[in-house]
């Protein structure tokens, strides 16, 4: 009875925390929809509960000398009301606010360590140590045996009865806090909030079930990770947590301290630890795995309805609206999957409008579609005009060094003026001059391995890239130039302050090491920012590309024909700029291979996926088409464009 | 500790250990420490070695036993690609796999040195394709709506080769092709494009699961399904509805493609050795092994129970020709059916090999017209054949023999279904070498309208 009532309250604040976020969204339908899957995910998660923890019972008290005694233990414990009360106070880590369909992608270590020391990333890490501190409670006084409380009354020499640690518990304890930790911590670094739809779609019992399998691996050796390094940890650290506790609760040490080689190598003590570790990191999986496949399940959405109350629940109004984004993928998804297999469905987007006769189904979802690739397109364009633009100002100021300085700096940046005043090939301050014989080797390497990677740059790769790179600590304000150059050329008479010079650069340099670490842009990342949503474009090319093929024999309005043009123009100019952009030197031109763990990688391969079903949308057009397409008004460079996929030469 | 891995796989255990071997490589190698005779004295180091003993006893045994429910777990994966292809003799085949491009005038041929040349008319260069994880090709198969990507279904693994059709080099790179791989997933028998260009299935007789990739992203979703034993021959729908899948032991599955769920189709006698779709997916003509007859399975939108209908018996029968008595039938290897449902290949095993042409018609009842026989030289057996997918006039029978000729048999008809086709400025009827009678005229299986 404890446990159902504390089940429902469990249930119901996880409900109302839900909707509280859903009701800043759009209202009664997106709490319909939304809602009711992350209830439904955190019900199921609830009931798999019980066998969860009699399977985590089970193996806890397993004993190989005595398996009927192991068992019967079980059941008794299972049905005893401690046990169970235990289950309940497992939380779950679901807020969902911070569940997206667009994943976060640190392009440096510096944004990957904001993201981590961002308030509300501290603020649930603090709440996974809290759970995990918890459910490692829950753990010990299942297990029961020695883990059950933090005292015991130890009897003392001089006769008084007093309480002494039970350093067990503190080290299920702290591993719970360290767990809990280390998974939230996982879960930035991974994207475990990021949810991605599946090609495959399968009914949520066989989706779980090919799941499990994974889900049950993954946890196995993150818990054996996760205690490896916690034992290294509490090897070395243990002491201050312990001594804070017997300080805080007033507690006696007595045993022997357990952060020594030979208390921490107790096999039974690691395989409880290891055993606890993996239940709590399964528990979390499962409700994460339960939450994505109820999240990502399709949602139908009607073309059209007679209702005008109906209306906002139709696909051309969520299709356009902004917020929420899974909404809108829900959608798209829903769109790309009609366009595919549903007759009935396409007819209805192929019909006019009853008094009127406006295509206004079709002119809908077709400019939404259509708007979506424009974007795509013009987010790649100018993401490739930067890098060009970069790569131009490169080659002009490695190429216009002998030009005066007014143009482009001051002193600091150019050196070209002081050599002129000076009247001799001196080096400039703050500026590693790399060509001079004075600037020593190890200036020169040093130069040489940090400028590249400056964050400044990007991920362009040139050997011109280390002429700009002493601009990044320069500052080229007029009046204060000119003050500096005065500044400098007096300071230039001495010969001192060259070396100076050399030794501030070479300090500067060094502690630049880790600022370039951090800076250090990671490899692939803008690119996979870039494509981070499009497994949105990739259901509108799909949807559109399905739709334009049925039209062929289904439309017979001819709705679709008025808009092919402009379909066609932008899937090309699309194409354009995909490939422009897998010609640039950092993007590579296959995915890495996935590991098979509960991070989610595909918006890592999303931009391949991309490029395959833009490819496969424009020939699916043209072989449907065929010659007709030539009667199609389309620019001449795109005509040449399509006769090349008329010929299957792409 | 180099873990050894054994020819036979255990693969419902593959399910759990997904790297098969290495578990019972590892006992293996602890069993054997203790047995080359080192002296032990410590407890611990003695009774590793015994329970390992002990589990790997425990293994040998449940997979022996596995092994006896599916007998073909013990072949070798050679022996098993033989078994379970298309290609009549396989392992001394010279031409080991064959496609043909579904939209431009352009195949791919696999040949027994483990390379694959493609051969276009309108180009000068015939690219070979060589990786050296292209072993023991089974299959090979064109992307739809591409140009360029071409998998390879080999002993270890799945290529898809991305060959640019501009391109002027005759060796593509290594680094042309994608390597799809998963453990437990080998040799991989049967390949099989959606027709729609985005997915690809792959099977494999040791694996329970089917996998779905998705092969821009490299990405694959197993289908598992218990029961089977594996799975050996897939054949995709041409309108991409359904999928035929066919397992070592007597029961073949259909897969419908958009919520992934299956039919199970048990046979009474064998295993369904081959099987081929009409154009709009409706029905199903299937072969079971050791029988000498074809199914029909129609599949509708209204439910309900059915049972597959025989549709040809293809039993022993004797022709007479001028060259003297022949005898035709037997069992057969595999069929192949053109993409405008009008005629349908049988290719038959034994003795002679021969392939036999049916005409077909869909509409408004099912037909089946015996049509002719494909015989090639003389010594000359025929392996391996396919249809062109889109011939104009009529349909094109590609068939590789066994002394590594490839010859392609035009059939020259009026469609029903495409009239506007005319005989103008045609050739000449095409030779067919046929060695029988013209049965024209005798329908040999015809619906009847319920």
């Amino acid at each position: 009875q404890c446990m159902t009532s504390n089940i429902s309250n469990l249930g119901l604040w996880e409900s109302l925390s839900a909707c509280e976020v859903c009701a800043d969204g759009n209202a009664l339908f997106h709490s319909q929809v939304v809602c009711w899957r992350a209830v439904a995910s955190i019900a199921w998660s609830v009931l798999l509960l019980p066998p969860t923890t009699a399977v985590f019972t089970f193996f806890s008290k397993f004993s190989f000398l005595h398996p009927i005694q192991t068992i019967s233990e079980c059941i008794s414990l299972m049905t005893s009301a401690s046990a169970i009360f235990s289950l309940i106070l497992v939380l779950k880590d679901l807020i969902l606010s911070l569940f997206s369909v667009i994943p976060t992608i640190a392009c440096s270590k510096i944004a990957l360590l904001a993201q981590l020391l961002h308030p509300r990333q501290l603020v649930n890490s603090l709440l996974h140590c809290i759970m995990g501190v918890i459910v490692a409670w829950c753990c010990g006084v299942t297990m029961g045996f020695r883990y059950e409380s933090l005292g015991y009354p130890c009897p003392q020499s001089d006769g008084l009865p007093l309480m002494c640690l039970n350093e067990y518990q503190l080290i299920l304890l702290l591993l719970g806090a360290f767990v809990g930790f280390s998974h939230s911590l996982l879960g930035v670094m991974h994207n475990f909030n990021y949810i991605s739809f599946h090609t495959v779609q399968q009914y949520k019992y066989h989706r779980f079930k090919g799941a499990l399998p994974l889900v049950a691996r993954c946890s196995v050796t993150q818990a054996l990770y996760s205690v490896r390094n916690f034992v290294v940890l509490y090897f070395f650290l243990g002491h201050v947590p312990r001594a804070w506790i017997c300080q805080t609760l007033n507690l006696q040490l007595n045993r022997s301290a357990l952060d020594s080689i030979s208390g921490l190598l107790d096999f039974t003590l690691l395989y409880h630890l290891w055993i606890s570790a993996t239940f709590f990191l399964f528990l979390w999986y499962i409700t994460l795995l339960l939450f994505r496949i109820f999240v990502t399940e399709v949602h139908s959405f009607p073309v059209q309805s007679s209702f005008t109350d109906d209306t906002p629940q139709c696909l051309p109004t969520v299709l356009a609206e902004k917020q929420p984004m899974i909404l809108k993928f829900l959608a798209l998804q829903d769109l790309a999957l009609l366009s595919q297999h549903s007759l009935a469905r396409r007819c209805e987007v192929f019909s006019l409008s009853q008094p009127g006769g406006h295509a206004h189904n079709w002119n809908a979802i077709s400019k939404e579609c259509l708007s979506l690739l424009a974007d795509l397109t013009q987010r790649l364009q100018a993401y490739h005009d930067t890098i060009a633009t970069n790569g131009r100002t490169k080659s002009l100021s490695s190429g216009s060094e002998r030009k005066s300085s007014s143009e482009t700096s001051g002193i600091f940046t150019n050196n070209v003026d002081l050599r002129s005043l000076v009247g001799e090939p001196l080096t400039a301050p703050f500026t590693p001059d790399l060509v001079s014989p004075f600037a020593s080797p190890a200036l020169r390497r040093l130069a040489t391995v940090v400028d590249p990677g400056s964050p400044w740059y990007g991920t362009v790769q040139s050997p011109h890239i280390m002429r700009r790179g002493p601009k990044l600590w320069s500052t080229s304000t007029g009046d204060q130039s000119t003050f500096l150059e005065k500044l400098g050329s007096y300071f230039f008479k001495t010969k001192t302050f060259f070396f100076l010079c050399v030794t501030q650069v070479k300090n500067f340099l060094s502690k630049r090491v880790l600022v370039t670490y951090l800076f250090n842009k990671l490899p692939e990342a803008s690119s996979q920012a870039l494509f981070a949503d499009s497994q949105a474009h990739i259901w509108a090319l799909e949807g559109l590309s399905y739709l334009v093929q049925a039209s062929f024999s289904e439309d017979h309005f001819g709705v679709v024909q008025t808009t092919l043009p402009s379909i066609l123009s932008s899937m090309l100019l699309l194409q354009e700029a995909v490939d422009r952009h897998f010609k640039l030197p950092h993007a590579s031109s296959k995915p890495s291979r996935s590991t098979s763990s509960m991070e989610e990688s595909t918006y890592k391969t999303l931009r391949f996926a991309l490029r395959a079903t833009l490819k496969t949308a424009i020939y699916r057009i043209t072989t449907t088409f065929g010659d007709h397409l030539k009667a199609v008004q389309i620019s001449a460079e795109h005509r040449k464009r399509l006769q090349q996929f008329l010929e299957y030469k792409e | 500790m180099e873990a050894t891995v054994t020819p036979q796989r255990y693969a419902f255990l593959s399910v759990f250990f997904r790297r098969d071997g290495g578990l019972t490589g590892l006992l293996n190698e602890i069993t054997n420490s203790h047995t080359e005779g080192r002296h032990v004295n410590n407890v611990v180091c003695f009774s590793l070695p015994l329970s390992s003993g002990c589990v790997l006893a425990l293994l040998r045994w449940v997979s022996s036993f596995h092994g006896s429910l599916f007998p073909h777990l013990t072949l070798s994966s050679e022996d098993m690609i033989a078994e379970f292809s298309q290609v009549l003799n396989w392992s001394d085949c010279v031409v080991r796999a064959f496609s043909w491009h579904p939209h431009a005038d352009k195949f791919a041929v696999a040949l027994l040195d483990d390379s694959i040349k493609i051969y276009n008319p309108k180009s000068a260069t015939t690219p070979t394709l060589k990786h050296r994880l292209q072993r023991s090709i089974a299959a090979v198969q064109w992307k739809p709506l591409c140009a360029s990507a071409l998998a390879v279904a080999c002993q270890n693994c799945l290529l898809v080769w991305h060959v640019d059709p501009c391109s002027l080099s005759t060796r593509p790179s290594s680094g042309c092709a994608q390597v799809l791989s998963q453990p437990g997933h080998s040799p991989v028998t049967s390949i099989a494009w959606c027709p729609s260009g985005s997915l690809l299935v792959s099977s494999s007789p040791v694996d329970t699961a089917m996998i779905v990739w998705d092969v821009a992203a490299e990405s694959g979703v197993p289908l598992q399904r218990v029961g089977g034993g594996g799975v050996t021959f897939l054949s995709w729908s041409p309108d991409g509805s359904h999928i035929l899948a066919s397992t070592p032991s007597a029961l073949f599955r259909v897969w419908e493609t958009r919520m992934w769920t299956c039919e199970r189709w048990p046979c009474v006698k064998g295993r369904c050795q081959s099987g081929c779709w009409s154009p709009d997916g409706s029905r199903l003509l299937f072969t079971v092994q050791s029988e000498t007859v074809i199914y029909s399975l129609t599949f509708t939108d209204i439910p309900g129970p059915q049972a597959a209908a025989v549709v040809a018996d293809l039993s022993e029968t004797a022709f007479s020709t001028p060259d003297g008595d022949i005898i035709v039938g037997g069992e057969i290897q595999s069929m192949a059916w053109d993409l405008r449902g009008e005629r349908l290949a049988v290719l038959l095993k034994d003795r002679p090999a021969i392939i036999a042409v049916f005409k077909t018609r869909a509409s408004p009842i099912f037909e089946l017209l015996p049509c002719g026989f494909v015989q090639g030289e003389p010594g000359a057996e025929p392996r391996l054949m396919q249809f062109h997918p889109n011939f104009r006039d009529g349909a094109l029978l590609t068939v590789c023999w066994s002394n590594g000729k490839i010859t392609h048999v035009p059939f020259y008809f009026l469609s029903a279904s495409f009239p506007q086709l005319s005989f103008v400025g045609k050739p000449s009827p095409p030779r067919l070498q046929d060695g029988a009678a013209d049965f024209t005229n005798q329908s040999l299986f015809t619906e009847l309208i319920s």
